[in-house]
């Protein structure tokens, strides 16, 4: 599959009378952007705002960040099986509003949604800190069942950046850059003397705001399967989870994957990027042992000499990132892992719950246990009385002056473990 | 202002006497005394140690508490900056001793303390995560090469500055993990880590696979129809309401709560608290975590001895290994004091 | 002290010395999709195998399938 994207750098957002992208700046219309938002009788109300790098702003509880992406030609829509048909994606042309997100919040569905602040020591612990975020504050219609109330508030989301994305579509691109992975036999021929390497991506699937969708299905009932790592590009797949904030893959995490960036950097010049076999972490023994199982029949299959594994969330998912790590390794494949660590607020704890002592080479993306004090900000989006609850938050975290005092887990992408972000733990 | 030291050092050091001294009780002196002559030195006008307290090694680990509390007690007297302990080197009692009295000095008085040990001591182990221990040889022969290192960590402690590593510092690690921004993100970091894997270069791994410690299996209850059993969870089953507020992850508590008057858990009655997994199915019936139901029945019809009067739980989303350690620790004392046979632990 | 869980390689990492295995996270002693009847008689017979387990002597760490 080959894949163009084109970004369009977008370095401010207005509210204005059409929603279009003109030299940087991307326009809104307010009452359209909530119309289509709000495009579901299972929605009462939308409120739009905008929070911008260094505005004392926090948004509070977050439930999903999505990046505007338009396909501008080849095969199907963005978010395919959601908003889009299920059309395989991931080739010909996707126009993306670079710098510009959408930030969905509302009232609690459960424990696990976190925050951002848009400024203070909390902005450098998010990659959102630095986007220009249209914030949706979706309200649901009375007596929606929980889970409904998830999805509802996950395909408006969609559908607003979508929307927004649309702005995109003929506009010139400030840059243009090419993306392709060749069916396997051809791929390998490309690059015969590069090592073959596949990244095995981790998705959460372990029920209400755990859960992960690939072409609009649950993740929960796939088996372990071959994906071109541009199909992640154009919204294959999409987050309906927040394990914890700070290890939450949102869907804009997703669809700018930093493993996959990152692989493609090096593709033909260190190394030759196979694709992506993408797994599930299911909430049964059996499950977990049968997509390790495929995973690593998989990987070998594919003729992989290293893999690259990242987990989602931590707890009982340690076990299926550990048991990929050594059903891989047992093939003679090498494996890096990417996971974060829950060492307890004095970093004196075991960071994981499982182990293996074939994890030699492992990246941390930090300790989500530290404590972080975020000062009150001037603007709250959202619910602040949220905080007591969120995981990472305990009774009293929500200081009388608005101040928060609780684990950086509560920040959005904090540890991120597709290491998007810069934070690590060291060992002292 | 001069940075005020105490020191601590045993009876062999204090040149009271070997073996045949070791039940020296705790004693302070003004001043450097033995090695800490050389310390003195070495800190030059940066510091002065304005006393020593000297125990010997038997009587310090055969009465730990009192002792610990004497030689608190003594130090306390000389409005220390910061207390050096040792170096013990390889020896055993004399690494323990300076290690309780480290990790006592950091609680109670709350300023630094550094030790000097060598990494067999089995003072390492047991303290090196409340106190810095320099890495040292295994005699006194050593007692040079590990004054420096001793001296600056120390400075640096009392000053309030940033430590460096423990490659840096000259300490042993601790085991700690402390977050920093690195230069380069995780993916990027994670693909120049396999490459180097691949060709067989050379790698650091930024985090060692954990190790758990193991308990000896209890013995087998004799007879279960006797038997007093208790429920324990850490799948945050709480009565309805949550009312100690335990939290969703990272729990800092545990609860105990009252089985009175119930026979089955139910959404009127209780409730789950963890926010790790979907908690649809556990707000249905929570009996579904923890099987009162069914104990309760066993109960009645004499299956068991009896159900314990109270249920134990706690969040084990994200809650640290220490804390999870301590609460155990805690509801242990409690169930055998109330005369509980076994546990039945469930997790989610 | 009888471990009921589901991940049983946590349980055996991290030191249980008698493990049954349970159900599914979600719901340890329960089958959402059983009726409360069966769903009861699931959850009798998981405790009926961790009383068992109580009463096995065991030398190490052991799983009680």
């Amino acid at each position: 599959m080959r894949l163009e994207v084109g970004n369009i750098l977008i370095n401010d957002i207005q509210f204005g009378d059409r929603t279009e992208v003109k030299a940087g700046v991307l326009f809104v219309n307010r009452e359209e952007l909530a119309q289509v938002t709000g495009d579901d009788d299972r929605i009462a109300s939308v409120e739009i705002y905008l929070a911008k790098p260094g505005e004392e702003i926090r948004i509070i509880p977050v439930k999903d960040v999505i990046e505007p992406r338009i396909k501008v030609s080849g095969k199907g829509g963005i978010f395919p099986g959601l908003i889009s048909k299920v059309d395989t994606v991931g080739e010909g042309r996707t126009h993306v509003l670079k710098g510009a997100a959408v930030v969905t919040t509302g009232r609690i569905v459960g424990f696990q949604e976190g925050l951002i602040d848009m400024a203070g020591p909390g902005a450098e612990y998010t990659p959102f800190s630095k986007t220009m975020n249209v914030v949706l504050k979706v309200e649901p219609a009375e007596g929606l069942h929980q889970h409904e109330h998830e999805r509802v508030v996950r395909l408006a989301g969609l559908r607003a950046a979508e929307y927004l994305g649309r702005a995109g579509q003929s506009v010139e691109p400030d840059s243009v850059e090419v993306y392709e992975t060749k069916p396997l036999l051809e791929q390998v021929k490309e690059y015969p003397d590069l090592p073959k390497v596949v990244y095995v991506y981790m998705l959460i699937t372990q029920g209400l705001l755990h859960d992960t969708y690939f072409y609009g299905v649950d993740a929960k009932q796939i088996i372990p399967t071959f994906v071109y790592p541009t199909e992640v590009m154009d919204g294959a797949v999409v987050s309906g989870n927040c394990v914890s904030a700070c290890d939450k893959n949102l869907t804009y995490i997703h669809q700018n994957n930093p493993v996959i960036q990152d692989l493609y950097e090096r593709h033909g010049k260190d190394l030759n990027f196979i694709g992506c076999v993408i797994t599930n972490e299911n909430v049964t023994l059996a499950d977990k042992e049968r997509s390790s199982n495929m995973t690593a029949k998989l990987v070998e299959f594919l003729g992989a000499d290293g893999a690259i594994i990242s987990e989602e969330g931590f707890g009982n998912p340690d076990t299926d990132m550990i048991m990929n790590c050594y059903k891989i390794e047992e093939k003679g494949i090498k494996t890096v892992l990417i996971t974060d660590e829950y060492a307890g607020r004095d970093g004196a704890s075991q960071s994981l719950a499982d182990s293996t002592e074939k994890g030699d080479a492992v990246v941390s993306t930090g300790n989500a246990n530290e404590i972080i004090k975020l000062p009150p900000m001037k603007t709250v989006i959202g619910y602040p009385e949220a905080t007591d609850i969120i995981a990472g938050g305990s009774d009293g975290s929500l200081g009388e002056d608005g101040s928060i005092t609780a684990e950086i887990q509560i920040i959005i992408g904090s540890t991120n473990e597709l290491g998007y972000g810069l934070l690590t733990a060291k060992g002292r | 202002m001069t940075i005020r030291i105490v020191h601590y050092i045993n009876q062999f050091f204090a040149g009271i006497g070997g073996e045949e001294k070791a039940d020296h009780r705790p004693e302070v002196r003004e001043g450097a005394v033995g090695p800490g002559i050389a310390f003195q030195q070495a800190f030059g006008e940066e510091a002065e140690i304005v006393a020593t307290v000297i125990c010997g090694d038997t009587y310090f680990n055969e009465n730990i508490a009192a002792a610990t509390d004497e030689v608190i007690g003594m130090m306390e007297n000389y409005r220390p900056d910061l207390v050096i302990c040792g170096p013990a080197f390889n020896a055993g009692r004399y690494g323990i001793a300076c290690g309780a009295v480290a990790e006592a000095v950091v609680d109670r008085l709350v300023i630094p303390a550094v030790s000097g040990m060598y990494p067999e001591n089995p003072g390492v182990d047991m303290y090196k995560k409340a106190v810095y221990i320099i890495e040292t040889s295994n005699s006194a022969a050593g007692m040079r090469k590990a004054v420096a290192p001793m001296v600056r960590l120390a400075l640096k402690l009392a000053r309030g500055e940033k430590t460096g590593s423990p490659e840096e510092e000259g300490y042993i690690p601790r085991g700690i993990r402390q977050n920093q921004f690195a230069a380069e993100r995780g993916s990027k970091r994670a693909v120049e880590m396999l490459l180097k894997k691949l060709k067989g270069e050379e790698y650091t791994t930024e985090y060692q696979m954990p190790v758990f410690d193991r308990v000896t299996p209890g013995a087998a209850v004799k007879d279960i129809k006797k038997a007093k059993i208790a429920l324990v969870s850490s799948g945050g089953p709480v009565p309805k309401g949550n009312p100690d507020r335990i939290e969703s992850s990272s729990a800092s508590k545990f609860g105990r709560y009252s089985l009175q008057g119930i026979d089955d858990l139910n959404p009127e009655n209780s409730e789950t608290a963890h926010g790790g997994y979907d908690p649809v199915y556990a707000n249905e019936d929570l009996d579904r975590v923890l099987p009162v139901d069914v104990l309760k029945e066993m109960e009645k019809a004499g299956e068991i001895g009896s159900l314990h009067e109270y249920w134990y739980a706690t969040v084990g989303n994200g809650t640290s290994v220490a804390n999870a350690r301590r609460f155990a620790v805690e509801i242990v004392k409690e169930l055998t004091a109330a005369g509980v046979d076994a546990v039945i632990l469930t997790s989610t | 002290m009888v471990h009921m869980c589901t991940v049983v390689p946590i349980s055996l990492t991290v030191g249980a010395n008698r493990i049954v295995p349970a159900v599914a996270i979600p719901h340890p002693l329960g089958n959402p999709s059983l009726n409360r009847d069966d769903e009861k008689k699931l959850r009798r017979k998981l405790v009926e195998k961790a009383l068992n387990a109580l009463q096995t002597e065991v030398s190490g760490q052991t799983v009680f399938e």
